[in-house]
């Protein structure tokens, strides 16, 4: 695995769990916002700037005795389409997963629109996927589009 | 339950029968369809030209009205939320007309709200019966919405009336022609979406191009606080003023509309005009929305 250089292993493997590998580094820290990783009770180690042939750096993240929800996973898409998930059990990969974008997506950032009512009233984000590559996302509400560079996270 | 929110939550169908009752109320316009009913008109913002005519259309039907016309004299101002001001107000009546400065609040209320919600504009957003009573009007003085030509001019940027109508009108095999400042240009996007559906459109600087040629001139108002540049302002203001001079070569069908209010670009001198139409336009609008609140409500 890649987080082995000069033949330390700098990130300790997993028994059972998730880890979260291809997540450009300087994405790291809003993946761990939206996953709400903060609330999880198990071991949770995270490693940064490690060298990627295809992102520059990267940043993987292993979770204990956690398994995700298509649903849950897929929030942090829009973030990272690239990410990939390895499902662990018994130090072993059993499952490879991709994230989806899904449909449509509910919380996670601020319209973009400063006139747009969700920002002035207690009311819950909803945004349609219009554009993936830049993720491109049109509020259900005032119906305009925020694009990736405009995220303001939740 | 029906809501009008945005001018896509009606179909092709939705546009034809509103026209057609709006043909209806015209010829007969006081009738007690709404004897018994109550109908809130919630301006947060206030427009007294929609709101007066959503309250005669209202009367006209026979029914009441409550409502506030001025945010100041209500429990907003004190905190309350939209939620709470919506549900309130849906169990004192039987449909909602509301306008907002906040875009999406319509769309809001109509989730939140069990009575119909009709959108009387959401800031730059939508401002829908205002396009269905456009539509009326075009189909009044045209015999007709198909194969029509239509210049918008103006503001084509930021004029929530001038999308709507496209959007609403892309559906009759229209012939486009847009005609505003380089800073005031109609957003790609609206463009992507005539490509995308093979509608003809041509885009100008200058309106007398395009004037001999077409049925309808859709006038809106090109405003100064648009321009990040005072000078371009000044140099561009009087190509986007229409004058009478300017109707010699127009077709003898051809007329002109304006959601109104209109400041300077229209000249005085065309209201004498045949092709002026702007006036009765706005009249148009209390049919429509008899129309529109008959057809909500199944009347």
């Amino acid at each position: 695995m890649s987080d082995i250089q000069g033949g330390n292993l700098i990130v300790s493997a997993i028994q059972n769990g998730t880890v979260i590998d291809h997540i450009p580094s300087n994405r790291l820290f809003e993946v761990i916002s939206i996953l709400r990783l903060e609330t999880i009770a198990t071991q949770v180690t995270f490693c940064s700037n490690l060298g990627s042939k295809t992102l520059g750096k990267k940043a993987i993240i292993k979770i204990s005795d956690k398994f995700f929800k298509q649903d849950e996973i897929n929030k942090i898409a829009i973030l990272v389409p690239q990410a990939k998930l390895n499902i662990i059990r018994d130090y072993k990969v059993v499952e490879k997963k991709m994230v989806t974008l899904p449909d449509e997506i509910t919380g996670i950032t601020k319209c973009f629109n400063p006139m747009c009512i969700t920002n002035h009233q207690p009311i819950t984000q909803r945004f349609k996927v219009v554009a993936n590559n830049p993720t491109t996302l049109q509020c259900f509400y005032c119906e305009r589009t925020t694009d990736e560079g405009n995220f303001n996270l939740l | 339950m029906k809501s009008l929110v945005s001018i896509s939550d009606f179909k092709v169908e939705d546009y034809l029968n509103i026209i057609e009752l709006a043909a209806q109320f015209e010829a007969d316009s006081y009738r007690n369809l709404l004897k018994g009913r109550i109908i809130s008109t919630l301006f947060f913002e206030p427009s007294t030209r929609t709101r007066l005519s959503f309250e005669s259309a209202i009367n006209r039907l026979g029914g009441n009205v409550i409502g506030f016309a001025d945010i100041s004299t209500t429990s907003s101002t004190k905190g309350e939320t939209l939620h709470d001001t919506i549900t309130m107000v849906s169990a004192y009546s039987d449909l909602i007309v509301m306008r907002h400065p906040l875009e999406g609040a319509a769309k809001y209320a109509a989730e939140i709200s069990p009575v119909p919600i009709i959108n009387a504009g959401d800031g730059a957003n939508q401002h829908p019966t205002q396009t269905l009573l456009d539509m009326y009007s075009i189909q009044k003085t045209q015999g007709t919405l198909n194969n029509l030509s239509i210049a918008l001019i103006g503001d084509l940027k930021y004029g929530r009336t001038v999308h709507s109508l496209i959007m609403a009108m892309k559906h009759f095999k229209p012939h486009f022609h847009f005609v505003s400042p380089p800073e005031l240009q109609l957003p790609k996007e609206y463009l992507q979406i005539l490509n995308d559906q093979h509608i003809p459109y041509t885009m100008h600087s200058d309106m007398l191009e395009v004037l001999p040629e077409v049925d309808i001139v859709y006038m809106t108002r090109v405003q100064k606080e648009r321009f990040s540049e005072p000078m371009e302002y000044e140099r561009t203001k009087n190509l986007y003023v229409l004058r009478n001079a300017m109707l010699a070569g127009a077709k003898p069908n051809m007329r002109i509309l304006h959601p109104l209010p209109r400041v300077n670009e229209i000249n005085v001198d065309v209201d004498a005009s045949p092709h002026a139409y702007y006036f009765e336009q706005a009249r148009n609008g209390v049919f429509t929305r008899q129309a529109i609140i008959s057809y909500l409500l199944d009347l």
